[in-house]
């Protein structure tokens, strides 16, 4: 489970995230939407201990993230995260850019950590891929193998940043089909999300944030098909 | 009696260890100056104003003066404190600082071409810092700077020529024991010269087709 408690963070004077309460239990998919800047992106960098935060706490499975205690790099392998720009190592194959953190984070021999990575790269497939060298290969396939390298850590959370903004509108399809893929694997997913259809299509939980708050949340129906707030109605009015 | 005698085979030995002294100086010198020009490369991508000023400034002096006076300033500086060392190690030494001084920004400009983004994905991964180093920025940022580091290291080869001022038995420096001989400077000097051209050439033909290479 994780649990967002009462989360600030601001850039030097800039405030990005106003005090964010959210819980996401086992299972769930949660898809966060909103305009850009209202911190979105920003909560899955804090939940990743990738960005500090000013206020508040996060709670992965019982550890707090923000705790100078915490073994950061311990808690990110249990947080798998993708982003808008899939960053493929151009130095390795696709099966070894799936198989470098197994090996050298979780400390498997290559041959297991190999086979972990050629059974995630077969799932999100690309297993016809796996000699290939990523700069030769489309976005799409480039941000599914990302995919793939992050569950090749075996997480049991992804988040998800954005990760079909910076495809080529026909390359956003098949990546979507890539996340149906894991929800139906029943992973625990956030989605920062413009993908306003496919949000109400595999959310269990929409948030809506707005300029560093959570807005309104609810199931998707709730927040996306009957919208109570007038900033929420503005936003889908324009984006749908 | 005849004090000169013309080039012969007997010579090929000799000329042979001075080929062999320059490739071995400049292999050396290549070899340390890009281990320490990692190093350096790295601290300046990481470092802040204060230590790259002052790197920087040092970096600058060893690349604005001319090798040959360093080399002559290092070996006088050394005889006159009391501890000469041999050519070559005086010799290497002042070449591999020299090296170290063009392969820091080689480098620096490696570690500074990964974008910062693919850091990030690293250590999302649960990469810990000197992870992303050994794995994911020297490797992709020195493939980047391949040509660059074959370009110093291609010059280095031609300037372990000055090496001969102080005294190293390299290439030059047994060519012109060779004219002093024969007094044949014309045709000892052009073998000298097709010898660096035949090293040179092809290293710099090489460096091009990577770059090419990597352009697509």
């Amino acid at each position: 489970m994780i649990e967002i408690k009462g989360v600030h963070k601001s850039f030097g004077d800039l405030e990005v995230l106003k005090g964010i309460d959210l819980t996401v239990n086992r299972g769930e998919v949660v898809s966060i939407i909103g305009a850009s800047g209202s911190g979105k992106s920003t909560l899955l960098y804090c939940i990743n201990a990738i960005e500090k935060i000013n206020g508040g706490n996060i709670i992965v499975d019982g550890i707090d993230v923000h705790d100078k205690k915490t073994d950061k790099n311990k808690l990110r392998e249990n947080l798998g995260m993708v982003f808008q720009q899939w960053n493929s190592f151009p130095h390795l194959t696709v099966l070894e850019n799936a198989a470098l953190a197994p090996q050298i984070v979780k400390g498997f021999s290559k041959e297991k950590a190999e086979e972990i990575a050629r059974k995630e790269l077969i799932h999100v497939g690309l297993g016809d891929k796996l000699d290939e060298y990523p700069t030769r290969m489309s976005g799409g396939q480039q941000q599914r193998l990302a995919i793939a390298r992050a569950l090749a850590m075996e997480p049991p959370y992804m988040l998800f940043d954005e990760v079909t903004s910076a495809l080529d509108p026909e390359l956003v399809g098949e990546v979507l089909d890539t996340l149906r893929l894991l929800r139906d694997d029943g992973m625990t997913m956030i989605c920062v999300t413009h993908e306003i259809a496919f949000a109400k299509e595999v959310s269990d939980k929409v948030a809506f944030f707005h300029e560093g708050v959570i807005e309104e949340m609810g199931t998707p129906e709730e927040v996306l098909d009957n919208p109570q707030k007038e900033r929420t109605q503005q936003f889908l009015s324009k984006v749908l | 009696m005849n004090l000169f005698t013309p080039l012969s085979w007997n010579d090929t030995g000799f000329i042979l260890t001075g080929i062999l002294n320059t490739v071995y100086i400049s292999v050396v010198a290549i070899v340390i100056g890009s281990l320490l020009g990692l190093l350096v490369g790295f601290l300046r991508a990481e470092s802040n104003k204060t230590v790259n000023v002052i790197l920087g400034t040092f970096l600058d002096v060893l690349r604005s003066v001319p090798l040959i006076i360093q080399l002559i300033l290092f070996s006088t500086f050394i005889g006159v404190m009391g501890f000469p060392l041999p050519p070559f190690f005086a010799g290497a030494i002042v070449l591999s600082l020299y090296t170290m001084a063009f392969m820091s920004e080689v480098f620096r400009s490696g570690f500074n071409s990964v974008p910062v983004s693919m850091i990030k994905a690293a250590r999302s991964l649960g990469m810990n810092y000197l992870q992303t180093v050994r794995y994911i920025r020297i490797p992709i940022g020195m493939r980047s700077v391949f040509p660059s580091w074959l370009g110093v290291a291609q010059s280095v080869i031609k300037d372990s020529a000055l090496v001969s001022v102080i005294g190293y038995m390299e290439l030059l420096r047994t060519a012109e024991q060779l004219i002093s001989r024969t007094q044949q400077p014309l045709m000892i000097l052009l073998g000298v010269g097709l010898f660096y051209f035949m090293i040179s050439y092809p290293l710099s033909r090489y460096g091009k087709y990577v770059e090419r290479k990597m352009e697509i």
